[in-house]
């Protein structure tokens, strides 16, 4: 008897088990499971869901790794161990072993109790409804510790994971029911509950918070500042970076959000796989790029003066900003979401635009939420269904009007 | 309950559970909102509620034969309006402080849908003493709701209950504080106050699944 013959024969047996959707999860993961259906003339896609998940993790693992290295990077250079990156995207200062493993033993917790706690609440919401174990979680788990502070305390991750996933997604149904995205839920359950570990210049840099401590008790040393761009740029001050450091991403930010050169490459993978919609990443930077357009219009034509508090950011060029904060990774990994974002197509146009254009609009106007896409796009979740309503029901009556005339 | 036929007794006890105003009727969200960041606000804000719903339903009760129903409503927000402005006399009088805190809120009780709901409902179709304990066991019903979701705010969105540091100073790194614990500032924050009212509600409906309403 065949393993894959005796896992099913013990599915069977053990139907009527209450652990049973935990089994069959790890099984359907690890194996193609028997039940498949075999000849008749049945439409079939090769990929499923957790395929089609694996996908969009792939395309997020290299920005996982540079994350890594970045956190390395950016503690090392902070406490002047190390020479800034000078030679391009394959410096050797950037990619060397000392600052991988101080990102990845600062990473790793983050990605294991990600998806410890949020595989743990879906198990359990799986025996209790008596369902199967759905996907969902998988790109969740992955993204969340790509878009936090690396030096985030774990419990408070592990409270906005179970936050995000309960109050996000399981009140509505599970996956595929929920209105907004569960990572950006997790990440706005944090920014608003603990906003010191998520914004200001202490919390980007591994190291600074615990420097800070150190020169609170008296200890004579330098303290680390991290401000992100976005940071800087609302305080008016000049951005110590250039745009070719923003591009590859060599600057401090959240985790996996800072090389927009690695975000590209990811969303062109997914683009091309076309599990990812090239429609909403597109049109939500043409959104971006059109906001940027005109605060630059407004702040070379004079109308805000240069001590107003928005001019600072204002008046950075347009471009800027799709390479700066998490503008990039937003539009890439979290618009797209296929579940909350738009469905139509001429839907997802609007929607698209819209995140974009609301992205520069919040990062501008309120500094205080530097972070504009988060905001943007749960924003736009909510209005995802309003507007593919409008879009149906305007082609319903386009139909009804050509109907009419014919008949008549 | 000796004192109560088993029928006045259900007054009491329906609108604590099967049939509560907050979480079975969804009236007067609007104030479980605002002032259930602390306990303090929250009890006395019960209270007043108590008093104004309690006192109001009887006298309602009493004038219910005489009332002209074509301007009832204006005679009902007369004299919620003549209670509220008693408890909010009271209140600037005896707790400054308190009457601050609750600001506007106070003066809205006159707006609070339970109360009018609890005229129109019961008081205008029924005798003064079973309008009477109708109007408590409302109050209780939303008070104690006040009281939990606020239980939970000011603990983990303060750390403090009634204003008393029960889980330590956050200063001075001592209790669960000095484990790296923090203070959870969404709590203190509207949206919160409405999850954790959503959460009371789920707990409630499937606990007791006859509530659940279908669609």
């Amino acid at each position: 008897m065949s393993l894959k013959k005796k896992l099913h024969d013990f599915k069977v047996k053990n139907k009527d088990k209450k652990w049973l959707p935990a089994f069959s999860a790890i099984h359907t993961f690890l194996f193609l499971p028997d039940e498949v259906t075999h000849g008749g003339t049945h439409i079939k896609a090769a990929d499923d869901l957790k395929r089609t998940m694996n996908t969009v993790i792939m395309a997020m693992v290299p920005c996982l790794i540079f994350g890594m290295f970045n956190a390395g990077y950016q503690h090392h250079i902070a406490l002047g161990e190390i020479q800034a990156a000078t030679a391009g995207f394959f410096s050797p200062e950037f990619w060397s072993m000392d600052n991988f493993f101080v990102g990845f033993w600062k990473i790793l917790p983050l990605v294991i109790i990600s998806y410890g706690v949020g595989l743990g609440i879906e198990f359990i919401f799986a025996i209790i409804k008596g369902h199967e174990v759905e996907e969902g979680y998988l790109v969740t788990g992955m993204l969340v510790p790509l878009i936090v502070p690396v030096d985030i305390p774990l419990w408070m991750l592990a409270v906005a994971v179970v936050f995000g996933v309960v109050i996000g997604k399981e009140v509505f149904g599970g996956t595929g029911m929920n209105i907004l995205n569960p990572a950006l839920t997790i990440r706005a359950f944090l920014f608003f509950a603990y906003p010191t570990w998520m914004s200001g210049d202490k919390v980007w840099v591994h190291g600074a918070v615990e420097r800070d401590q150190a020169i609170a008790a008296g200890e004579n040393l330098d303290a680390i500042s991290g401000e992100t761009i976005l940071g800087t740029l609302a305080q008016g001050k000049e951005v110590a970076y250039s745009a070719a450091d923003m591009f590859l991403g060599f600057i401090p930010g959240s985790v996996g959000e800072t090389s927009v050169l690695l975000i590209v490459l990811g969303g062109l993978f997914l683009i091309f796989s076309k599990i990812g919609s090239w429609r909403i990443m597109l049109s939500s930077v043409l959104g971006a790029v059109v906001m940027g357009l005109i605060f630059n219009q407004v702040a070379s034509a004079g109308i805000i003066s240069e001590s107003s508090k928005f001019y600072g950011l204002m008046s950075a060029p347009f471009w800027e900003h799709l390479l700066i904060g998490g503008f990039a990774f937003g539009t890439v990994f979290m618009a797209t979401d296929p579940v909350t974002a738009s469905q139509t197509t001429k839907g997802k146009w609007i929607y698209g635009f819209l995140v974009g254009f609301i992205s520069i609009l919040i990062r501008v106007f309120n500094p205080a939420y530097p972070e504009g896409v988060m905001l943007a796009i749960l924003l736009m979740n909510v209005f995802a269904p309003t507007i593919d309503h409008y879009v149906v029901q305007g082609n319903v009556k386009q139909r009804m009007k050509r109907l009419k005339a014919k008949t008549a | 309950m000796g004192l109560l036929s088993k029928k006045d007794a259900a007054l009491i006890k329906d609108p604590l559970a099967d049939n509560n105003p907050i979480t079975i009727q969804v009236l007067g969200i609007c104030s479980a909102l605002a002032i259930t960041a602390e306990l303090e606000a929250a009890i006395v804000m019960s209270v007043s509620v108590l008093f104004v719903l309690g006192i109001g339903n009887v006298v309602i009760s009493l004038m219910r034969n005489i009332i002209p129903s074509k301007i009832r409503i204006i005679v009902q927000l007369i004299v919620v309006a003549a209670l509220v402005i008693i408890v909010d006399q009271v209140l600037k009088a005896f707790a400054y402080e308190l009457s601050k805190t609750l600001s506007v809120f106070v003066g809205l009780i006159i707006t609070n849908c339970i109360i009018m709901g609890r005229f129109e409902a019961f008081a205008l179709a029924n005798g003064p003493w079973r309008s009477f304990l109708d109007g408590i066991g409302n109050s209780l019903g939303y008070g104690v709701i006040l009281i939990i979701v606020a239980f939970f705010r000011e603990l983990l969105g303060a750390g403090t209950l009634l204003g008393f540091k029960v889980l330590g100073d956050p200063i001075e790194k001592t209790g669960v504080y000095a484990f790296g614990y923090e203070n959870n500032g969404f709590m203190l924050l509207a949206p919160m106050a409405l999850i954790v009212v959503g959460i009371i509600i789920w707990i409630q409906r499937s606990r007791n699944t006859a509530l659940v309403e279908d669609h």
